[in-house]
């Protein structure tokens, strides 16, 4: 048994969420007593291999092709199948990002497996790995079990892991081609690009008032919009506020949007849904306003008022001006 | 063009959640149930693609009985007709034998495009619709904010991290997960609602389709999460909160 830890790069750039999921592969192995690889998908991607040989594992896969330089679903799924076979690995982790959700159901489907998405945390029970996924929107964890034989997947949520905890070492770098033919990759990928240069930049912000669904109103979002005027605070939201159009895009703070870290982040009527709080969960004092005393966000919240927002807010902006 | 949209009925956003005895669901008996959202999307996805292009939108969905009223809802916004795969225990499907008796039923209808929600707001793996699209044998992408045709394809725009988006392009037939909150939903209108009553519903049973639950993952129990963190919480009168709260913020935490 073995596990393999599935790194995400782009054009020579690490996604950071890798190194977490290495570090969660580490300590899934001491827990496990396994071996633990590594792996990088694209081309030319030598010094990427290399710098995952400074890492304690056993092995170092360079899966290298010129179908894996610009993602496609169809290329990296028969690749990983490939490499799946291949390392044996029966446990393999992927860092949950928005190119491993396209892919690794279908990677999944393809080996008659279901994947374990959006891993925050596990235990061995017995011997047996027991994986902890969110349900509803992170009201509810569960307790998942693989119950067949491996290859596993399974995918590891951002800020689960701390890569600070990496330990390093020295691994061969093994390269490994996988046969893909341009014939079997259907989508065609166009250039990326970015919708407009973002006027606000909320990561240098100290003070963040931050709001969500629970304003129910666009005209409400005054409302909030005084109490960051009265802390001196930069105005940001949840997604569905930014959808509406109530507040512009760059204003959105979670993994779609920007990701700070202020001195204090105050949530108001935002139920901290996970793609929300991985966007703001490093700030360093966090303020949680809402009616639903279960709502996800009061789990990050150093501090929190259970309560009507429309009634506590005019009461904060008093206190301030007070 | 015909058009698939697989839609999920699931507890509604705000519901208070309770573990039902046992650990392995919750209490659903006083829950309402609505759309899980992120499908809605999806299908307005769908009919604002039908209006374009002219076509068929067939709502699919696999539920329990109750599902009908979602179904209906869906009729009622504008979907031509619906497949109710019905089944009481989804208890023991994973996403994985879920699709595999969803596929069945997408094989008979050959839609263009197939389009689903990016995730389910209740179990929330994410994987319904690229496990779909690869038991169907149809390229796909996910996390789409618009659809145009091109040719015989359809060229997307494909959501990426960090506020960065990418265009792809591939042949029909094709799968998409729609992205939530790219448009407006659409409500019902009176005339809608009242042609939906005559609109057709085929029911399936997930046993004629070949379903049967399996799981290669099994969840051992749910529960409420432990508090990790320490949270000072006040409750109450809210002017004493929010003084308490401003004290705590200026003297202890000396963020302002």
């Amino acid at each position: 048994m073995s596990i393999l830890v599935v790194m995400e790069q782009r054009g020579g750039e690490w996604n950071r969420m890798s190194w977490e999921t290495l570090a969660a592969g580490q300590q899934l192995g001491r827990d496990l007593g396994v071996e633990v690889s590594a792996a990088v998908l694209g081309q030319s991607i030598d010094a990427l291999a290399a710098e995952l040989g400074g890492k304690q594992l056993a092995k170092v896969y360079a899966v290298e092709h010129e179908l894996l330089a610009e993602y496609t679903p169809d290329a990296f799924a028969a690749a990983l199948r490939q490499l799946a076979a291949q390392s044996g690995a029966k446990v393999v982790l992927f860092p949950h990002t928005y190119q491993v959700r396209d892919y690794l159901p279908k990677l999944a489907t393809s080996l008659s497996k279901v994947a374990v998405s959006d891993v925050i945390g596990h235990r061995v029970e017995n011997g047996k790995l027991v994986l902890v996924r969110q349900l509803f929107q992170g009201k509810v964890n569960s307790d998942t079990r693989f119950a067949s034989d491996g290859p596993n997947l399974a995918s590891i949520q951002a800020g689960a892991y701390r890569a600070d905890l990496l330990e390093t070492g020295s691994a061969a770098v093994e390269k490994f081609t996988p046969q893909i033919s341009a014939a079997e990759v259907r989508t065609k990928p166009q250039e990326r690009f970015r919708e407009s240069a973002r006027a606000v930049d909320l990561g240098a912000a100290e003070l963040i008032v931050s709001v969500g669904r629970g304003i129910k109103e666009e005209e409400n979002i005054a409302l909030v919009q005084d109490l960051a005027k009265a802390m001196g605070a930069e105005l940001a939201a949840s997604r569905p506020i930014c959808d509406a159009g109530w507040l512009p895009m760059e204003r959105q703070v979670g993994s779609s949007g920007q990701t700070v870290a202020p001195k204090l982040y105050m949530a108001i009527g935002i139920s901290g849904a996970i793609q929300h709080l991985v966007g703001m969960k490093g700030a360093r004092t966090i303020v949680a306003i809402n009616k639903d005393a279960n709502a996800p966000i009061f789990e990050v919240a150093d501090y929190g008022i259970v309560g009507d927002l429309f009634q506590v807010v005019p009461e904060l902006i008093a206190a301030l001006k007070k | 063009m015909k058009i698939v949209v697989a839609i999920k009925q699931v507890p509604a956003r705000d519901s208070q959640l309770q573990i039902a005895p046992g650990g392995k669901w919750i209490e659903e008996d006083d829950l309402t149930h609505e759309i899980n959202e992120p499908d809605a999307y999806a299908l307005e996805a769908g009919l604002q693609l039908k209006e374009k292009q002219s076509g068929e939108v067939v709502v699919l969905c696999f539920g329990p009985e109750r599902a009908g009223q979602t179904i209906r809802e869906a009729l009622a916004k504008g979907a031509d007709r619906a497949i109710h795969i019905e089944e009481e225990e989804m208890g023991g499907y994973d996403p994985l034998a879920a699709a595999r008796v969803m596929a069945e039923a997408l094989k008979a209808e050959a839609p263009d495009l197939v389009l689903t929600g990016i995730q389910s707001d209740d179990l929330g793996y994410g994987q319904t619709g690229p496990i779909l699209a690869e038991l169907l044998g149809l390229p796909h992408a996910t996390l789409i904010m618009e659809v145009e045709t091109n040719g015989a394809g359809i060229r997307v725009k494909r959501e990426l991290e960090d506020g960065w988006f990418q265009h792809v392009e591939m042949p029909l037939p094709a799968l998409l997960t729609i992205q939530s909150g790219i448009s407006k939903l659409r409500y019902a209108t009176l005339m809608g609602i009242k042609k939906a009553k005559s609109k057709e519903v085929k029911k399936l049973s997930a046993a004629e389709l070949g379903g049967k639950p399996s799981a290669c993952i099994t969840m051992d129990r749910i529960y409420l999460p432990e508090r990790t963190k320490k949270t000072q919480v006040f409750e109450g009168d809210p002017k004493e909160t929010a003084a308490k709260l401003i004290e705590k913020l200026k003297f202890e935490a000396r963020v302002i």
